[in-house]
């Protein structure tokens, strides 16, 4: 099959595409779970600051899910609009 | 020098064959060597019931070897077959079996491994729980065999089914991606289902009395654990049975690999990283049951918003798929 500019441009996008999103999940997923983990533990140990450990928890983990949206937006940017 | 497209059919299954059973001893043999460190702890710490530990060691790296000898069906599989029809489909397929059940085995492999271990050390901690604790071990280990034994699935119909009435292009970029998808996720999923099984065997050990909810904890943790390789295995199947209009573009093509890789690599993290969040809130549900709902709302809450990396990146395959 003969390969055009436009066409390799095309197929390097969407492979980009799912290589930014997939290799950018890999991090905020292991990162979150340590951060579950670890609130876990902490409400184990002292159960009567559950409410403030969940919300400590929350904004730990958002703040590490940023990577993974910066990697959507990519993936996104890659496929519909470059 | 030319060489004909039958040579190029037997060349990717013998690839397929080294990657399957090279990829997948790497997860069994870790696994088993952590059961085996694990059971000369305990034995230098009972050595009054070796027989016992020895036992039992042997039984929890008989699981963990299961992932391996899957690789080694579908290598061998691989290399004495005859392959009738023979095109660039048909060399897709089969690297992307050998590929799937390879990357499949590792997490299995390692992840079978803890429990094993750990049930070693609890029975040197508590001989009189030995029965609870085998079957406690079994039950954790069955589970996170379940990512291999899905690669596996993925691996036979990749092999066995014909796909040769599909149109050349896109369709073998998609067979391989289908076996990237499964494979790949389900490392994370295996590893992240025994590290909470690990987790619930030295709890019950360590707590007898709590046993009943330690195993229902770890039931939960690991089901949600396993949600990336079922994505993997989603993409898979997707990508294996819609039919696509013939396509000459390299567009098409790398749109339908990349979905494979992108759900693929995606899972690999949260899938881990829902296991280290089960382990945690299995020993502490061991250690202080009464708080049981609270750890189990906080792990559950914990691993959902890590699971949202995993589905980012489904809807980024899904949109490379159907979208493109």
């Amino acid at each position: 099959m003969a390969i055009e500019g436009i066409d390799l441009i095309k197929a390097a996008s969407y492979l980009g595409a799912g290589l930014a999103m997939g290799l950018g999940a890999i991090g905020p997923g292991l990162g979150e779970g340590m951060v579950g983990a670890k609130a876990c533990e902490a409400i184990g140990k002292n159960p009567g600051e559950a409410g403030l450990l969940t919300r400590t928890m929350l904004v730990g983990q958002a703040v590490s899910e940023s990577t993974g949206i910066y990697s959507l937006v990519i993936a996104l940017l890659l496929l519909f609009v470059v | 020098m030319a060489i004909e497209i039958e040579s190029w059919v037997k060349v990717a299954a013998f690839v397929g064959a080294g990657l399957s059973m090279g990829l997948g001893a790497i997860g069994a043999a870790i696994g088993e060597g952590f059961a085996a460190a694990k059971a000369n702890a305990a034995i230098s710490r009972n050595p009054g019931i070796s027989g016992d530990i020895f036992k039992l060691m042997l039984v929890g790296q008989a699981v963990a070897e299961t992932a391996a000898i899957f690789s080694l069906v579908i290598g061998i599989i691989l290399l004495f077959s005859n392959y009738s029809t023979a095109s660039i489909i048909s060399m897709a397929a089969l690297l992307g079996a050998g590929l799937c059940m390879g990357f499949g085995a590792i997490g299995s492999g390692v992840g079978s491994g803890y429990p094993a271990g750990e049930a070693c050390k609890g029975v040197a901690r508590q001989p009189e729980m030995r029965g609870r604790l085998t079957t406690n071990m079994l039950i954790g280990s069955a589970v996170s065999q379940t990512p291999a034994i899905f690669s596996m699935v993925v691996a036979f119909m990749l092999m066995f089914l014909n796909f040769s009435g599909a149109p050349l292009h896109p369709t073998s970029a998609a067979l391989l991606g289908a076996g990237l998808a499964t494979g790949l996720a389900s490392i994370g999923s295996g590893l992240g289902s025994g590290l909470a099984a690990g987790a619930s065997c030295e709890g019950s050990a360590r707590q007898p009395l709590n046993v009943g909810n330690i195993t229902v904890i770890m039931l939960v943790g690991q089901a949600v654990s396993q949600t990336p390789s079922i994505f993997g295995l989603l993409i898979s199947f997707v990508l294996m049975f819609k039919t696509y209009p013939s396509s000459e573009l390299l567009g098409a093509s790398m749109a339908l690999l990349s979905a494979g890789l992108c759900t693929g690599f995606g899972g690999i993290g949260p899938g881990v990283g829902n296991g280290m969040t089960a382990q945690s809130a299995v020993t502490w549900v061991a250690r202080n049951v009464r708080q049981e709902s609270v750890l189990m709302r906080s792990m559950l809450v914990g691993q959902a918003v890590s699971q949202s990396t995993a589905i980012y990146a489904m809807v980024i395959s899904l949109a490379l798929i159907f979208l493109i």
